[in-house]
């Protein structure tokens, strides 16, 4: 009983995350989707590691932090972008994403060079 | 100087008897051409050259190359105007000596100059001094004004000088001008002043000081001053005439004849003060470097010659002169060969030319040619330096000119290297064709070896033995060759103690010969063989040894025909030579090596013609084993170009590469590092992204499209980047595309918030 209750919790619980989840713009719901997909790389990357020995260490590296430094880029958009964000009222969403962009790309300047 | 003596001095040339190099050789053709290379005129006079270092004047620079040639660069460039007197005089003199006729090409512009110097007023003492030299070999046309006009300024400079040099050239000056004008009166007033002046400078040692402030003294300055001297002598003397039987004339001749007195003493003293190598040549060399730069001995002694000969010119008493010493001049001049630099050549020729007045050498030039000796045909001469020649004697004099008649005599013949000499007083016949004296047969004794020959020279009139110098008794170092015989040579092995023969090989030396022979350390070997000379004479050769030569190397080697410790000599005969080797002794020498050693016997002398270094054969010898303390032998010489030969091969260590996965692996897992792309792809098809808010307008969209095409090629550089660019490249071309992509951008994320904006508004 209490394990079905503890159950039963967790489905609510998932449920009215979805729902709430569901009530998000659709740019943020897009944004969300990149994260992901530069985490399930980076997790790929770190698991072909594990099995293959950390030769050459920084081209791995270079390969996760990539990943990861475009996710943090991305969620830093996100933050500037969520309407609900009081702190960023006054800044466009465009001049977010053109920060997004120019990080982006120093960043993957700095990955190539180091990816050797 | 005009007085000619009519003494002629015949040089006779020596072959020295050491080398090649100190063949030494009258006046010859060789130096009249050097004459003509060396002093080459451009410029419409003549330069000093130097064939070893080419120096010139700084004017003539532009005409080096043209010197080489005989072809005489006849410009008379009166613009430049200067002509080199001094180096003028030299030439001319030196052409005049040698008897070469060139002066026609620059007779013109010489006597110019000559008469420009003469008349100008601005000309220093030396340069009145060099034009009258060179116009007493040329004999110009002078103004007679030019000429009274330069006798006065001698005067004047005589009376004024002070130095040696000044005394020297105003003194040679009016010298010159009495012999070539007649008509001008130089004599001197006060001869004695200027004597005693010119003494002062003189030293105890026969040299003399330039001038009373330089301490420092020279046979050079010896040289001038005694030329001045003489001068002053010659200039003193008055016009004969008629009333020369007075007081005044007797007082003078008296005074003039201790003069010349005083002037032989100091020759004297000046020839203690000579210097001699040990081959007889004489020569004046200085001591200090003095105030007119490094004097040669070539110069020192020319100029001490000049002297001597001026003295000798300005007096009619012999000044007795030791031969010996004289002789010793000329081979010191004869000596130099022919010289390189101009003013060298000038030098020896010129003192030659005195050495001539003073009195004749004879110079005998002694060369052996093949000597086909009937009566011994197997005997061959040989000089010093190994020429097949016989001998001929060739008499002259120190410039080339023939010898009066005389007769070279064959006086002695010493047996080279020890005391006793047969005396043959055997006459040369002369061959009027070559002018040579010809040493047709040899004495009947003489067998293979070495020899000197001792010529001499006898006068056919005994009136020459007074004016000739011949040098004495001149030797010559003779080696006679022949072919040597070798018989009964052999080779036996000798059994221990009781000596009897074990082994025995006949040998023919000197031939091919392979020995093979074996022997224990009990035994003993023994070489013997006869060398006798064509007449039959024994023969002991210079050189004799035998040398045995391990397998590994270690050399060996005996004298053969000496006596040691470890071997013993058998005179079988007297003119037998005898090796004998006991192994017993021997064992240690050979540091225990038993096997096989080569053997090689060498036979050599310097007058032996069939020398030879043969190998035998060989013979094994078996020798204990070596004891504990035994030496080693010695290391063997490492082949000195393996040194520098490559080396043995290097091999590197590498780390061991890192295991790298399987290749199948690495694309798998590039294939799923590929799948989160397309889960990213297919999640916003379901979220419904869409492309509605893409401008449509055209420059919007332009602007739009360019800022997408602009990040797809930022991407593609980096891509270019990791594939072959480097950083800095990278980085330019960044720049520029970040400029674009920046400006791109800001144009359509601008358009982009103000159609947001407009909407929000609206």
């Amino acid at each position: 009983m209490g394990r079905s209750a503890a159950t039963k919790d967790a489905h609510a619980l998932f449920h009215s995350l979805r729902s709430a989840y569901a009530a998000t713009p659709n740019n943020l719901k897009i944004i969300d989707l990149y994260i992901l997909f530069a985490v399930a790389t980076a997790v790929i990357q770190v698991a072909y590691m594990a099995i293959v020995g950390s030769f050459p260490f920084n081209s791995f590296l270079s390969g996760v932090l990539s990943c990861v430094g475009t996710a943090v880029l991305a969620v830093s958009l996100r933050i500037q972008v969520n309407k609900d964000n009081k702190e960023f009222k006054d800044l466009p969403p465009e001049r977010a994403f053109a920060d997004f962009v120019l990080c982006n790309l120093v960043l993957h300047l700095v990955i190539i060079n180091f990816l050797g | 100087m005009a007085r000619d003596l009519g003494i002629l001095v015949i040089v006779v040339l020596v072959l020295a008897a050491t080398c090649q190099s100190a063949v030494v050789s009258p006046v010859s053709e060789s130096h009249r051409s050097a004459a003509l290379e060396l002093f080459s005129p451009a410029h419409g006079s003549y330069g000093r050259l130097n064939i070893n270092t080419l120096e010139t004047h700084p004017l003539r620079i532009v005409f080096d190359s043209q010197i080489v040639d005989l072809v005489f660069q006849y410009k008379i460039s009166l613009a430049l105007g200067h002509v080199y007197l001094e180096e003028t005089y030299e030439a001319l003199k030196t052409f005049k000596v040698l008897g070469i006729e060139k002066k026609h090409a620059i007779r013109t512009s010489s006597c110019a100059s000559v008469a420009d110097t003469l008349k100008s007023t601005s000309s220093a003492l030396k340069d009145f001094f060099d034009a009258l030299r060179v116009n007493s070999i040329l004999k110009c046309e002078l103004n007679s004004e030019a000429v009274r006009g330069t006798q006065s300024r001698l005067k004047d400079s005589l009376n004024g000088a002070s130095s040696l040099i000044d005394f020297y050239y105003s003194i040679g000056g009016l010298v010159l001008l009495k012999e070539q004008m007649s008509e001008v009166d130089v004599n001197l007033g006060d001869a004695d002043r200027i004597f005693r002046s010119i003494k002062a400078l003189g030293q105890s040692d026969g040299r003399w000081r330039l001038s009373s402030n330089n301490p420092e003294s020279s046979n050079n300055a010896a040289g001038i001053a005694l030329e001045a001297l003489a001068g002053v002598i010659s200039l003193a003397t008055p016009q004969i005439d008629n009333s020369w039987v007075s007081f005044d004339f007797c007082s003078f001749v008296l005074a003039n004849s201790m003069k010349i007195t005083t002037l032989k003493n100091d020759i004297l003293k000046l020839f203690d003060g000579i210097e001699r190598y040990d081959d007889g040549t004489y020569y004046f060399d200085e001591k200090h470097v003095g105030a007119r730069g490094h004097q040669s001995p070539l110069s020192s002694s020319a100029s001490v010659v000049r002297g001597i000969a001026a003295v000798a010119a300005a007096t009619s008493e012999t000044l007795n002169l030791p031969g010996e010493k004289i002789m010793g001049l000329a081979k010191f001049f004869l000596g130099v060969g022919v010289p390189g630099s101009a003013q060298d050549l000038y030098h020896q020729i010129d003192a030659l030319s005195y050495l001539e007045n003073i009195r004749h050498v004879l110079w005998k030039l002694t060369s052996f040619r093949t000597l086909y000796n009937k009566a011994h045909p197997d005997l061959k001469i040989y000089s010093s330096d190994h020429d097949f020649v016989a001998a001929l004697v060739r008499v002259s004099t120190l410039l080339g000119s023939p010898a009066p008649t005389l007769s070279v005599r064959l006086m002695q013949i010493f047996v080279s290297g020890s005391k006793d000499a047969s005396v043959i007083d055997q006459e040369l016949k002369f061959d009027a064709v070559s002018g040579m004296h010809v040493l047709e047969t040899l004495p009947k004794n003489i067998d293979v070896g070495s020899y000197i020959f001792s010529f001499e020279v006898i006068f056919h009139n005994p009136e020459h033995k007074k004016t000739y110098v011949s040098g004495g008794r001149t030797r010559v170092l003779v080696h006679i060759t022949g072919v040597i015989k070798i018989d009964n040579a052999e080779i036996v092995i000798l059994d221990g103690d009781r000596g009897s023969v074990e082994n025995q090989k006949k040998l023919k030396l000197p031939g091919d010969n392979a020995v093979a022979l074996s022997a224990n350390h009990l035994q003993k070997l023994r070489l013997s063989f006869d060398m006798s000379t064509p007449f039959g004479n024994a023969f002991k050769p210079h050189q004799a040894f035998l040398k045995l030569r391990h397998e590994s190397g270690v050399d060996h080697i005996f004298l053969v025909g000496n006596s040691g410790k470890k071997f013993e000599i058998i005179l079988v005969k007297a003119s037998s030579l005898v090796l004998l080797l006991d192994f017993l002794g021997l064992v240690e020498k050979f540091f225990y090596l038993p096997g096989r050693y080569n053997i090689q016997l060498t036979v050599g002398d310097a007058d032996m013609e069939n020398s030879f270094l043969q190998p035998l054969g060989f013979v094994e010898l078996d020798l204990p084993d070596a004891p504990e303390k035994a030496t080693r032998p010695p290391p063997q010489a490492v082949d000195p170009y393996s040194r520098y030969g490559p080396k043995a091969e290097i091999t590197h260590i590498f780390r061991a590469p890192e295991k790298r996965p399987a290749k199948e692996l690495s694309l798998t897992f590039l294939g799923l590092v590929l799948v989160p792309f397309f889960g990213f792809l297919a999640g916003l098809v379901q979220l419904g992204a869409n492309l509605k808010n893409f401008p449509k307008s055209t420059v919007p969209s332009t602007f739009a499209i360019l800022f997408h095409l602009g990040i797809a090629a930022v991407l593609a550089l980096y891509t270019l980047f990791w594939l072959k660019l480097d950083l800095f490249t990278t980085l330019k071309a960044l720049g520029f595309l970040g400029m674009f992509l920046m400006f791109v951008g800001h144009k359509t994320l601008s358009h982009l918030a103000s159609t947001s904006s407009k909407l929000k508004s609206v």
